[in-house]
């Protein structure tokens, strides 16, 4: 698929073969769930994905005999809980590529890890009249604190165009980085096309301009293999739930100058060295961007989450979900009066939003629920992206390697289910209700 | 299915979705209001006609959205066309989820109650730039307002 993925690292990721979600399936207890009597077809992934037996055996285990706070303490359990925590920064440092521990910053998710760099490296270098260079496809996470840093230093905010069929007009971007362009945040795959967006060419672009480029993997690491060093990307934001594991947890990394050169985010214990009447010395990295008690045993779910995700395989996840997508595009648009949208197939991860003409996205859910399917509805947290493409809301189906084909066939069922409530009534509703 | 989910697409609703009650614009309204469930991207817009006794002689809604926030504003105009502002004002929210039937769960209750509280702020929302309370002068008086 897209240059961010299918790219097998044999030593770490042996597993390119086809994935069999049987394999895995009975590790999710949820998913054995019945919904309104059907069994749960869960396709809301791409807000939050479910959690297997090892994510919540390693936090209970935690829990019930390695408990203390982390950092200074000297006992026995506090040390445990330290060593099992900066395991977790390794684990994650593995994960994206071999980074120092020094660049994972441990933050409360996604949002938080963009809001640390628009706080703290925003404010330091964003002046009035600069321009911060955004796309048109992005979540609201990583517009929101920009258009903050912007109102509050005076700067601008300038945004790349998409295509119709949902790519970034990449011919645009060097005209829109120019001298006054600060800083250049872009998604990695979009959260409500797919779109797997060319990073390493982006990044290219942007450091010929000598910009720094911030990007949102929140739907890129839990679902491909991704190396940040390659991408040659400044900052690069994730979270914990959204890849198997628990919620309240995510990952900002930076490059380490810049991390050095940043003042501290939030103010509290643990991101000192000392504290005096006078004034206050910052700890070093990582712990400077770390205040107060960090989310430690969540750390340690999050490592749990990404050991099994390298049993699973991140490239087959990669190929997989890719599959899922294929079909599920292949057999929605094969349904009269459904809209698919977004680029094809081959450019796109296992996200497919679609309208089915006449019924609102949230009828679509919820006649879908009765079918014990969960998909989302509505705009996404992209309002931006729904009004360049003149859309109110859509219905999205989002993969993770735990779907199955018959999930997506049960989908296009329930899709013709849904039409039939409609138009059962289109036929009858020639009767003119007098008052 | 569920039997709470299963009722709400039931025949009245779609009814109603499909072929509302007055859906389109007065010429010269003497009252109108427009909001939206930003959430969702529902919109509802209401156009009255009251009268100096506060008889609403006509009224019309205007949309886009979901089914249910369609269905239950054709529904609404249809309860309160003809009718007098004062029954407008006693008409709480309970009544409004009442009036559309079919069990909702809280999300969807947003939907159905658009039209309510555009309508709660309509009657306080003369066309007329003269007048007093151009504006919602008042919020609505329920303690579901905050759904």
């Amino acid at each position: 698929m897209g240059e961010s993925t299918g790219r097998a690292d044999p030593e770490s990721d042996p597993q390119t073969q086809q994935l069999d979600p049987s394999q895995w399936r009975s590790d999710f207890p949820i998913l054995a769930k019945k919904i309104h009597e059907q069994p749960l077809v869960y396709l809301d992934n791409a807000a939050t994905t479910q959690k297997p037996r090892q994510v919540l055996a390693a936090m209970d285990e935690l829990y019930e005999t390695k408990y203390a706070n982390v950092h200074r303490g000297i006992h026995v359990l506090s040390e445990e809980s330290t060593d099992l925590f900066e395991a977790a920064r390794n684990t994650v440092c593995r994960l994206i590529g071999n980074v120092a521990r020094e660049e994972i910053i441990f933050t409360r998710g996604t949002t938080e890890a963009i809001n640390l760099v628009a706080r703290s490296w925003g404010d330091q270098n964003v002046v009035e009249g600069d321009e911060i260079l955004l796309t048109e496809m992005e979540h609201h996470a990583n517009i929101v604190p920009w258009q903050q840093l912007a109102a509050r230093k005076g700067a601008s905010i300038r945004w790349l165009p998409i295509t119709d069929d949902g790519h970034l007009a990449l011919d645009d971007l060097d005209a829109l980085l120019s001298s006054r362009t600060k800083l250049m945040a872009v998604t990695a795959v979009s959260n409500v096309l797919g779109t797997i967006n060319p990073i390493e060419q982006i990044v290219a672009c942007a450091r010929a301009a000598n910009v720094p480029v911030l990007v949102d993997a929140a739907q890129s690491v839990p679902h491909a293999k991704i190396d940040v060093t390659r991408w040659d990307a400044d900052f690069v934001a994730f979270g914990g739930h959204k890849m198997l594991g628990p919620t309240g947890i995510g990952v900002l990394y930076g490059k380490r100058s810049l991390l050095e050169s940043m003042p501290p985010f939030n103010g509290g214990g643990g991101m000192i060295r000392r504290v005096r009447k006078e004034g206050f010395e910052p700890a070093d990295l990582p712990d400077k961007f770390e205040a107060g008690t960090p989310p430690f045993v969540e750390a340690v779910g999050l490592a749990a989450a990404i050991d099994y995700l390298h049993k699973v395989g991140l490239s087959s996840i990669a190929d997989y979900e890719h599959q899922l997508a294929a079909r599920a595009i292949e057999t929605l648009s094969a349904i009269d009066g459904v809209h698919i949208f977004g680029p094809p197939a081959a450019d796109r991860a296992g996200i497919v939003s679609f309208q089915i003409e006449g019924v609102h996205a949230h009828d679509v859910a919820q006649i879908l629920d009765r079918f014990g399917i969960a998909v989302r509805a509505g705009h996404h947290c992209a309002m931006p992206l729904h009004l360049r493409l003149g859309l109110t809301a859509t219905a999205r189906a989002s993969f993770y390697f735990y779907n199955t084909l018959e999930e997506v066939e049960a989908l296009a069922r329930a899709i013709e289910e849904t039409q039939k409530v409609f138009r059962k009534n289109s036929r009858s509703a020639k009767k003119v209700r007098q008052k | 299915m569920s039997s709470s989910e299963e009722e709400i697409y039931q025949e009245h609703v779609l009814d109603h979705y499909e072929d509302p009650y007055h859906r389109g614009r007065l010429e010269q309204p003497t009252h109108h209001h427009k909001d939206d469930n930003p959430l969702c991207g529902d919109v509802v817009e209401l156009d009255l006609a009251i009268d100096s006794d506060g008889k609403i002689a006509q009224a019309y809604f205007d949309g886009e959205g979901c089914c249910i926030s369609q269905a239950a504003a054709s529904m609404l105009i249809e309860k309160i066309d003809g009718g007098h502002v004062d029954a407008v004002k006693d008409f709480t929210a309970k009544d409004m989820l009442e009036l559309f039937g079919p069990k909702l769960t809280p999300n969807r209750q947003k939907c159905c109650l658009l039209s309510w509280r555009v309508l709660q702020s309509a009657i306080y929302a003369p066309c007329d730039g003269n007048r007093e309370g151009k504006s919602p002068a008042e919020k609505p008086r329920s303690s579901q307002e905050s759904l």
